[in-house]
């Protein structure tokens, strides 16, 4: 069954038309990554999908229910969590308080505080800490942790690994699997493809708010990608 | 023994001032609204007292019960429908709606009760005093409100930061749009502390006219009070707030003991001499972003 359905979907900021006719489904409990260069609409996408805004045109299904105009904070107390781009923590609270935060208007499921230290153990020890005094990688281990605390079923990552290093990349990575092992469905957005490949079980590339080449990572030959990603037209020779 | 007099009278006077200000704060804090129809808030919870307690045969107590909560439905209201939209155009929308809240405030009173004086009655309580040497006496009155706004603070303080409302209402003043990631509806959220802050500035409203007499245009005036009990304690902290009372207070009956046409003056000049000197306020709010 598809827990999300995205049919003809258009979003635009202004003039730019910045999501153009954008369809793509996504199975419970599978993972969608959308890959796409600089300025593909991705993040836009991510944000219509999450209710923070609102599309020019198609439908946004979820669960069955047709939500494209459903406010942010209803599709989040329903199980949709966006780990927003930029990380977004709540720079005057703990780490715990912002996890918990998170847990504001939650469905029930597996997680808490303690479950998510667990995925992330060394929140543990700075739980008390501020917020503010966290490296990059760490915001963005807490923010993903803010955003399981709902218990979603559907979990938006937005460019996680953006102005990370790549040991702390691989660290969330690492944690994805345990997240889908609870059955959360997650369709992230990346730029780094061959981080994308390797956890995704659909891949579906965006070049200027447009989808251009869907498959599964095996099916995919890295120079379809290549030619998706970057517009490129081969000529034949 | 005549300096301990004054220095207990202006603590005791920075309790009402703090539990004045609270709101006042706390609507900045969480909104970065400043609310200029504050001091009318609290003139007009008084004379919704007023009525009650001459109208009917419920008492001040009784009166007040019934007024705290309908101000916190009041503030729910008001944010919901004037201030939140108007949030949306900008920080000078809000200044605007609340100065004309303030008017329409002063003038329906004027309207209602003419421009005569009032004062609340509470019968004995008003000059009952508990006797501590044979100089030093201190008003139950002072006393009771200086509990009062130490309970409001105290609780107000936990709320915000044990309670998942109280959370989520730091979080959303830090950053709305991912709090709406979290479930959270700012309006909610706005309505909420905006009723908090109208139920404080009522009961504030409440103690200030058992105390001293009361007239439809008097509200700025106390609005002044708040404003420097915030700015001298410091921006969007709570305890900075009730320092910042207890200063002002203290300023005021010191004042007042070197000369009484300095009390009010004195009050000013510390204000002045913080904004001059310390701007952040005598305690800064953790908050930064």
């Amino acid at each position: 069954m598809n827990l999300l359905v995205v049919d003809q979907l258009t979003v635009r900021h202004g003039q730019l038309t910045a999501v153009n006719a954008v369809s793509l489904d996504v199975a419970d409990g599978t993972t969608l990554a959308v890959i796409g260069a600089n300025g593909a609409g991705k993040t836009t996408l991510l944000r219509a999908i999450a209710g923070t805004i609102m599309p020019a045109g198609g439908t946004v299904t979820y669960d069955g229910q047709n939500v494209t105009r459903v406010p942010a904070h209803r599709l989040a107390a329903n199980g949709i969590r966006l780990v927003p781009e930029g990380r977004r923590l709540f720079p005057s609270l703990t780490v715990e308080e912002n996890l918990l935060a998170g847990a504001y208007r939650r469905r029930t499921g597996p997680w808490n505080v303690n479950s998510v230290i667990e995925l992330f153990p060394w929140i543990g020890q700075r739980r008390r800490q501020s917020a503010r005094s966290l490296s990059g990688g760490e915001q963005q281990a807490v923010a993903i942790g803010r955003a399981l605390m709902g218990n979603p079923r559907l979990l938006l990552l937005d460019e996680i690994s953006l102005g990370l290093s790549p040991v702390a990349v691989q660290g969330l990575y690492a944690a994805l699997p345990d997240i889908r092992a609870a059955g959360t469905t997650v369709l992230l957005v990346e730029q780094d493809v061959s981080q994308a490949l390797r956890v995704a079980d659909r891949v579906l590339c965006l070049l200027e708010g447009r989808p251009v080449l869907t498959g599964s990572p095996a099916e995919l030959t890295p120079e379809a990608i290549e030619t998706a990603y970057f517009g490129l037209t081969r000529r034949a020779s | 023994m005549i300096w301990v007099n004054a220095i207990v009278q202006g603590l005791l006077l920075g309790g009402l001032y703090a539990l004045f200000a609270c709101g006042l704060s706390l609507m900045f804090g969480v909104m970065r609204i400043v609310n200029l129809a504050h001091g009318d808030m609290a003139v007009l919870a008084a004379f919704l007292v007023y009525s009650i307690i001459i109208t009917t045969p419920i008492g001040v107590l009784g009166a007040t019960l019934i007024v705290l909560p309908l101000f916190a439905v009041f503030g729910y209201l008001v944010q919901t429908g004037i201030l939140s939209p108007a949030l949306r155009t900008g920080p000078l929308s809000t200044l605007l709606a609340t100065f004309g809240l303030s008017i329409v405030i002063q003038n329906a009173l004027q309207q209602g009760y003419s421009a005569d004086t009032r004062a609340l009655d509470v019968g004995s309580l008003v000059s009952a005093s508990l006797h501590i040497t044979g100089q030093l006496s201190v008003a139950y009155l002072s006393l009771i409100t200086f509990g009062l706004a130490i309970v409001v603070l105290v609780a107000l303080q936990l709320f915000l930061s044990r309670t998942g409302t109280g959370r989520i209402m730091r979080a959303t003043a830090d950053d709305p749009e991912a709090a709406t990631l979290s479930g959270a509806n700012p309006r909610h959220v706005y309505g909420i502390a905006t009723a908090i802050a109208f139920a404080t500035v009522a009961l504030a409203g409440l103690m200030f006219a058992m105390q001293s007499s009361f007239s439809p245009s008097i509200g700025p005036t106390r609005l002044i009070f708040a404003f420097e009990a915030v700015v001298i304690g410091g921006l969007g902290s709570l305890w900075g707030t009730l320092v910042g009372g207890m200063v002002l207070g203290l300023a005021q009956t010191i004042g007042a003991q070197v000369d009484p046409a300095f009390t009010l003056l004195a009050g000013h000049l510390i204000f002045l001499a913080v904004l001059a000197f310390r701007p952040q306020g005598l305690i800064a709010a953790r908050r930064t972003a």
